[in-house]
């Protein structure tokens, strides 16, 4: 498929722009202006219709396939969110609208109030805030906070606790506040090693991040046990939500010890989530941190809703305006649609097809820790490599099947993982077409290994070269590139 | 798997190829492989301290991102720097031009922490 740039002509335009009838006029110095036109494409209204129509045709998405990705929750994206984000009191909102005349816009801030209120509900936190636009970004907020309290309180902290199976971005947040990072390994039942995290636990610990249940796919039974004995020695607790698609309604965050959690609204509360996003991680605290939440905050008086600015100890900003309105309104819809039932029934249907998954692939696939998991499950190609059937293989197979690929090398502490989240929203005629395939190139592993390494041949692309791409990035359309090539 | 006789290892699957009071490090032939192929090596910077089986540098390849521990602890007199072009030495020569650093050994008694090749080949096979 050719790009679009390549299907430019010269001087074929799209639109029209009406004849300059005001003196032409510019204040910007001639150093900042660029000397040579910009090589747009040029192209007609249909060409670009057509060229993204195709485009989105080949895309693989949760629309079109089942999309098993493990620690990312795409669940499906019920369009009565999208509808009700679309509708045109929302969509044309002007963000500065709450501080020019609050009284035009007192739904658009209840929206912001009451998902505040119900995320509260479902965490068992006592406040939250809905500015951070992604996961890693809720991370890097949460952390702010608690670096924020610590110094409050004139405490001395230079640790952040992790086991080593957690998210990559949880050590990462806690470097760029400047802490030190203690990892500690995974003991045999698939939890943080209780008798390290004992040794390594001290009064100079800031805080002890953990995913729960865990990028296993397993619940850590001595959680409570943990928060209790990090509080002992002045730790914060803090809950990385990716996980919460698997307990919703059967265990609050906020009840079993963790005072600072961040949710993936584009995750459990099933707002889009390919692409980059738009996303949402929304920052939940207990009492003792909500002085520090960024401003403004949506309070509730007697006349309604306004913004709160007055805020000494808070952090300040960690983006424009409120965050990703857009996303904390289709989540909040979300939740109203499926109300305490729902989501209680979702998290029980995520967790039921994940298990259904890893007992039917026992004995075709490794797995390595081995007992009843939460809302995905993680099997290893272990086996297969034995033959030179790597997880790679295995997942680029199965996109010749028909399905997306599930997260694959990690966590990093299994070899040749392969984790799969199938959601609640798959039925089980899905999950058994999946479950089908995966035996079916497991087979072809021992017969055929060299079958499975061809894959993907359905493809408009086969395998590409990601070493070459990931030495040698090309980031912008370069013409003499393509025409050497 | 390849295991040079003159070299000490870690359990992180480091080596070091110790001349005086000086060590080159590396990562392992079994690093490398199960690593795959390197797309990038983030080198330590010359004069840096570090400190045994504390991380110093990182390979990164398409699957993942590792640290890599220093074997030992000193001053780092000489980094790689062919690997900033070329991180695809590790997988092609990781015990000769896939060399990482050159260290100024603090203390050669650390070296008792280390694996000789006959437990580093042992610890392999366990693994397994």
């Amino acid at each position: 498929m050719r790009l679009i740039f390549e299907k430019s002509i010269n001087g074929r335009k799209g639109v029209r722009l009406p004849k300059l009838d005001v003196p032409e006029q510019s204040d910007l110095p001639q150093a900042l202006r660029r000397r040579k036109k910009a090589s747009l494409p040029e192209v007609a209204e249909l060409d670009v219709v057509r060229h993204f129509t195709h485009l989105s045709q080949r895309n693989i998405g949760i629309d079109t396939h089942f999309y098993p990705l493990g620690s990312c929750t795409m669940k499906y994206n019920p369009k009565i969110c999208e509808e009700i984000a679309n509708l045109r009191g929302f969509r044309e909102l002007h963000p500065l609208m709450p501080l020019i005349n609050p009284n035009l816009v007192q739904g658009a801030l209840e929206v912001i109030y009451e998902a505040e209120r119900q995320l509260c509900e479902i965490t068992g936190m006592d406040a939250f805030t809905l500015q951070p636009l992604a996961g890693a970004h809720g991370e890097l907020t949460g952390l702010l906070l608690i670096t924020a309290f610590h110094k409050y309180h004139k405490h001395n902290k230079r640790y952040i606790i992790v086991p080593d199976s957690s998210h990559g971005t949880n050590p990462a947040s806690a470097a760029m506040c400047g802490y030190e990072v203690i990892v500690i390994p995974t003991g045999k039942d698939g939890c943080m090693d209780l008798n390290l995290f004992k040794e390594k636990l001290s009064d100079e610990v800031a805080a002890v991040m953990l995913t729960c249940p865990n990028t296993l796919g397993l619940f850590n039974p001595h959680i409570k046990e943990i928060a209790e004995l990090a509080h002992k020695a002045g730790a914060l607790m803090y809950y990385d939500g990716a996980n919460l698609n698997a307990i919703m309604g059967k265990l609050r965050p906020g009840d079993v010890g963790f005072d600072v959690v961040h949710l993936n609204l584009h995750k459990t509360f099933a707002t889009p989530h390919g692409g980059g996003g738009p996303g949402a991680g929304p920052v939940g605290v207990k009492k003792t941190l909500e002085p520090f939440l960024p401003i403004p905050r949506v309070k509730k008086d007697n006349q309604g809703f306004i913004l709160e600015e007055n805020a000494p100890l808070s952090i300040g900003k960690v983006t424009a305006f409120y965050g990703n309105y857009g996303v904390v309104l289709k989540a909040y819809a979300y939740i109203l649609l499926l109300g305490k039932e729902g989501l209680i029934k979702a998290s029980e249907h995520a967790v039921l097809n994940a298990n259904y998954v890893r007992a039917r692939l026992k004995g075709h696939y490794e797995i390595p820790y081995d007992r009843v998991c939460m809302h995905e499950c993680v099997v290893s190609a272990i086996k297969q490599a034995r033959k030179g059937v790597h997880a790679l293989d295995i997942a680029k197979a199965l996109i010749d099947k028909g399905f997306h690929p599930p997260t694959m090398y990690f966590p990093a502490i299994v070899k040749e993982a392969l984790m799969i989240e199938p959601t609640e929203t798959e039925s089980k005629q899905t999950l058994d077409a999946f479950i089908e395939a995966m035996i079916d190139i497991a087979r072809l592993a021992e017969e055929a290994p060299e079958a499975v390494k061809q894959a993907p041949l359905t493809t408009p692309v086969g395998r590409v070269d990601e070493v070459r791409a990931a030495r040698r990035p090309i980031l912008k359309y370069l013409p003499r590139f393509y025409e050497e090539e | 798997m390849n295991i040079p006789q003159d070299l000490l290892y870690t359990k992180e699957h480091e080596w070091i190829k110790i001349e005086g009071n000086k060590g080159k490090v590396g990562i392992t032939d079994y690093a490398q492989s199960a690593l795959g192929d390197v797309t990038f090596v983030e080198l330590p910077e010359v004069g840096q301290k570090v400190k045994q089986f504390e991380p110093f540098a990182s390979v990164e390849s398409v699957k993942s991102v590792s640290d890599v521990y220093a074997p030992m602890s000193g001053t780092v007199v000489e980094a790689n720097e062919r690997l900033e072009q070329s991180p695809e030495l590790i997988n092609q020569s990781p015990y000769e031009e896939g060399w990482i650093a050159t260290i100024e050994i603090a203390n050669l008694a650390e070296r008792e922490n280390l694996l000789t090749p006959e437990a580093y080949k042992r610890y392999l096979e366990e693994e397994a």
